[in-house]
């Protein structure tokens, strides 16, 4: 395997650096890219898919993202000639990694109607689970009492920390913070708005809301 | 929408590449306060046009733009001139002709100063050549070197170009070449040949005043001119949400080896920024990964995008190529339908 590092790196230098990876690879292997932003994972994504390379991609920590490519045998006879051509366009769609665009819409501190002490139980559960899906969602929305669960106190901290640390955007909005007098205690993810939380839910493809 | 990365990004590639992302601006400016409507200002921001339109009289309106940013070629000569012909065309773009100007620098104290003086030179020399005067400027010490102008320009007021008042029917023209932005990426890499940056250049410095004087002639709905956006991007902003329209790949009036630049993927991040924030209004049919990206690509100091009516579109395609301008008919604005871009075809270049 070959790692390249290319934080700090504007467009195209990523994607020039693990070119030369794969050059040198001279075959299948494994080449891993460092960046710092997910522009950058997109443009290595793209390459990756026109090529016909396996492609993954994660969050590791703030700005800084890793794109791993799978060189197989099969694609060095293509290198050679001309890049394959896009069938169609639906498949190009550019989703930066592995996470489908499902949204998590969090609007309560609990979850469902009835007691709420066994509604704060359910809520915490339901977030725990979210961390053992296969398919993690790329984003969960938190906003009215949701705001609760990702500011000092709540029981889900370590489980949305976890989340976060596998690429999941968590979004809380900052007039609910606000509201409850949460602003300076919000522990994970970042504040966001309205225009996000809609743009972000008009973008899914899927709405869970618990 | 990609939480702290956006609020960052800040492609370093040099000219209209540099624009601050379309989605993430308009969240910013949607929060301004309004203050209260004044019926003379034609045209404000509240329609994404390229420049500002207020009526001064009844047959007078001053067109206002202002445009800036960071070199994208090494000499600086040329880089003034990029910057100038870019900032420029705003006004030609609104309809308008060129009347005065003013200097926005920003430039490191510590650097040799005849590179000032080289930039400036090739600004003030387009504004000559657009028909305007260099009535000022102003100049600040800064990290990094940024260039460009803020121009005032007339315009009748029956007579102003919206870039979103196409209609069905309309033909759409394009009058320069679609591939700057990449091939000055691939050119910061080193892998542009000296003929293809040399055209490249050639394009940027060229005013659209012959191109916008030309079309004037003829019946105009919208006009727009192509930068930081792409193609796609100012054409989305030209179907305003009413619109639909249909584009011919392989008409489309490009750089053959940004094609080439385009397959290795020397790609701008501004580029994809640009996929990402019109890509979902864009269907492409029988096309090829190299005409997304060119039609995806930021341009620097591009040329008009016309709506034109249908009856007018050939003649001006014939007077524009006449005077010497790369143009095309590239589409056709229609009725709203379920895709409001529709892209068939592949453009022409090398592979």
């Amino acid at each position: 395997m070959i790692q390249v590092n290319a934080l700090g790196d504007a467009c195209p230098i990523p994607v020039v650096k693990t070119k030369k990876a794969i050059e040198q690879l001279g075959g299948s292997g494994v080449v891993e890219t460092l960046v710092d932003n997910e522009i950058a994972v997109q443009n290595l994504t793209k390459m990756a898919n026109q090529k016909g390379y396996k492609v993954s991609s994660r969050k590791l920590a703030e700005k800084q993202y890793q794109v791993v490519m799978e060189i197989g045998e099969d694609v060095k006879e293509e290198l050679k000639t001309e890049p394959k051509a896009p069938e169609t366009v639906e498949s190009e769609t550019c989703i930066p990694d592995a996470r489908a665009n499902t949204v998590v819409a969090i609007s309560s501190a609990t979850m469902g109607e009835g007691d709420p002490e066994l509604g704060k139980i359910l809520i915490k559960g339901f977030i725990y689970a979210l961390t053992q899906l296969d398919t993690l969602p790329k984003t969960i929305l938190f906003y009215n009492g949701g705001a609760y669960l990702t500011c000092e106190e709540s029981a889900s901290l370590e489980d949305l920390k976890s989340l976060e640390a596998q690429g999941v955007q968590i979004l809380t909005c900052g007039t609910c913070l606000n509201h409850y007098g949460l602003t300076d205690k919000l522990q994970v993810g970042e504040v966001t708005n309205m225009y996000v939380i809609a743009e972000t839910m008009a973008g899914a493809s899927k709405i869970i809301k618990p | 929408m990609n939480g702290k990365e956006e609020k960052i990004v800040f492609c370093k590639g040099g000219g209209c590449t540099a624009k601050l992302g379309a989605g993430l601006l308009s969240h910013v400016l949607e929060k301004l306060p309004k203050g209260p409507a004044d019926e003379n200002l034609l045209v404000g921001y509240d329609s994404k046009d390229d420049a500002a339109v207020y009526r001064i009289s009844e047959d007078a309106a001053v067109v206002q733009t202002l445009d800036f940013f960071p070199p994208m070629v090494d000499d600086p000569y040329t880089f003034g001139k990029i910057a100038a012909t870019n900032a420029l065309s705003d006004i030609y773009a609104m309809g308008g002709q060129v009347k005065t100007a003013l200097n926005i620098v920003c430039f490191p104290e510590s650097m040799d100063l005849n590179i000032l003086g080289e930039i400036l030179r090739g600004g003030s020399e387009k504004v000559l050549e657009a028909g305007g005067t260099l009535a000022g400027g102003h100049s600040i010490n800064d990290t990094d070197v940024k260039y460009g102008l803020s121009v005032m320009g007339m315009v009748h007021p029956d007579q102003i170009w919206s870039n979103n008042s196409g209609q069905p029917g309309d033909r759409l023209i394009l009058t320069k070449r679609l591939g700057v932005g990449i091939l000055c990426t691939a050119n910061r890499v080193g892998e542009a040949s000296k003929e293809a940056m040399e055209q490249a250049v050639a394009s940027m410095t060229t005013l659209n005043r012959k191109a916008s004087e030309i079309a004037a002639r003829y019946r105009v709905h919208a006009c727009t001119d192509v930068t930081g956006f792409g193609f796609l991007g100012h054409l989305h902003e030209m179907m305003d949400g009413r619109l639909s329209c249909r584009v011919d790949g392989a008409a489309v009036p490009i750089f053959p080896e940004a094609v080439h630049h385009a397959n290795e993927f020397l790609l701008t991040a501004a580029g994809q920024k640009n996929r990402n924030h019109v890509g979902a209004y864009v269907t492409f049919e029988d096309s090829s990964f190299a005409t997304e990206e060119l039609l995806f690509d930021p341009q620097t100091s591009g040329g008009l995008l016309l709506a034109v009516d249908g009856k007018d579109a050939k003649e001006l395609e014939k007077e524009l190529q006449k005077a010497g301008l790369p143009a095309k008919i590239v589409g056709e604005v229609t009725e709203k339908t379920d895709m409001e871009i529709r892209v068939r075809g592949k453009v022409n270049g090398m592979t």
